[in-house]
């Protein structure tokens, strides 16, 4: 039992950090750069992903032994859209603001590839309890990447966070940053980011390697 | 006639696809490395684009309007069947068109610049020439974005670029520096 809750933890953790849908695997771009223009529509695409994304991933391997394996990628994006629409009409019901301006950013969820990837590659082989944690630990991990994105936008080019100002009435805002360019270029400085922290981290390995041999052959 | 105009304009160059509601990003990010390819698959869009189109329309004026709720399935697997059995057809009448897009096709029906054109043509009310050359300027829209990018690429191979920059970070920040030129064209037509 402690391995099995041992292994469900890791399942959570990679999808959070080391396997992260954006940063790493540069998976469901679009809605990413689309929504970002501020933290709040940022955290309710996130919402709606983490829904649809456990909702699939727990229908889909609930029901693996059912669906044949030749039509198992059409199953997968019907069981989608189902949980997409539900997600539609519950923002469109619970807060008709946010829904408005996401626009058709709800409904092309379907078309996000993270989702379909998840439920090919880990749902569609593993039992329910993993696939869910895997399905929190992805979503997870595509909303820390949405939220960060989207407060960096909205603090540079809006000068406030949730809506709330930060800076006072002497900011000048940065209003590339909310518009469609802003979001390929934050995007694109994030990710020199992340290959910057790869590549020190592989030259500080190479350096103890190095350290290593030098003190076993000294 | 002049509003159709204005939905070509609009959709090819002012809300470029690609460019302002970023769309279709993972062909535009992972097919963009040579000329020729990108000028296949834009093609491939845009055909699968039109049929897309003509789908919506047809679904919408004739189905969804009993049963709204299904808008997002119908869609999907309607469109998705549809381009698989033109797929089929080409293959059959015309075997070089076949081998210049053929391959691009399956991959396309799941490009959310499909299901998106489908659900703006949709909340937008347009009928079925206005979605048809909203179809064509987007598509031709896209196949511009790509062809810039890919254009850039290529002539980037060539010079020496710091290894920490390479791959998908520098491919974002070529877009987002043309997605900055292309905000240029939002002045087009504010006049009237």
């Amino acid at each position: 039992m402690a391995r099995n809750e041992h292994e469900a933890y890791e399942t959570f953790i990679k999808g959070i950090w080391r396997d992260n849908p954006v940063f790493v695997q540069v998976l469901g771009m679009c809605p990413m750069l689309a929504v970002t223009n501020s933290a709040i529509n940022a955290v309710a695409m996130g919402g709606a992903t983490l829904f649809v994304l456990v909702g699939s991933s727990f229908l889909v391997a609930s029901f693996k032994q059912w669906i044949p394996k030749q039509v198992r990628i059409s199953g997968f994006i019907i069981i989608i859209a189902t949980f997409v629409t539900v997600a539609d009409y519950t923002l469109l019901a619970l807060v008709p603001k946010v829904h408005k301006e996401l626009g058709a950013f709800i409904p092309l969820i379907v078309a996000n590839c993270m989702i379909l990837g998840r439920q090919e590659a880990f749902a569609s082989r593993n039992t329910v309890r993993l696939a869910v944690m895997d399905a929190l630990g992805t979503s997870g991990g595509f909303m820390v990447a949405l939220f960060s994105l989207g407060a960096i936008r909205e603090i540079l080019g809006n000068g406030s966070l949730f809506g709330v100002d930060l800076f006072g009435e002497h900011f000048e805002p940065w209003v590339i940053m909310i518009l469609p360019p802003g979001g390929f270029l934050t995007l694109g400085l994030i990710l020199l980011f992340f290959n910057w922290v790869t590549q020190q981290k592989d030259k500080f390995i190479e350096q103890v390697a190095e350290a290593e041999r030098v003190a076993s052959d000294g | 006639m002049d509003n159709l105009a204005w939905i070509f304009i609009s959709s090819l160059l002012i809300n470029n696809f690609v460019l302002a509601y970023f769309l279709g990003l993972c062909p535009f990010l992972g097919v963009s490395n040579s000329l020729e390819t990108s000028l296949r698959l834009g093609l491939a869009t845009i055909f699968v684009l039109l049929i897309t189109a003509i789908c919506a329309w047809v679904l919408n004026t004739y189905v969804l309007i009993y049963a709204p709720y299904l808008r997002l399935i119908s869609f999907i697997v309607v469109i998705a069947s549809t381009v698989q059995f033109i797929e089929m057809l080409i293959k059959k009448i015309s075997p070089t068109l076949f081998r210049a897009m053929g391959i691009f096709l399956p991959l396309i029906t799941t490009n959310c610049a499909i299901l998106g054109l489908a659900i703006f043509a949709t909340n937008r009310g347009y009928g079925l020439v206005e979605g048809i050359v909203f179809a064509l300027g987007a598509g031709i829209g896209f196949t511009l974005a790509l062809l810039l990018l890919a254009g850039l690429r290529e002539e980037s191979e060539l010079s020496d670029i710091p290894k920490l920059i390479q791959g998908i970070a520098m491919n974002l920040i070529i877009a987002g520096i043309l997605s900055m030129a292309f905000m240029g064209f939002a002045g087009l037509f504010s006049a009237t």
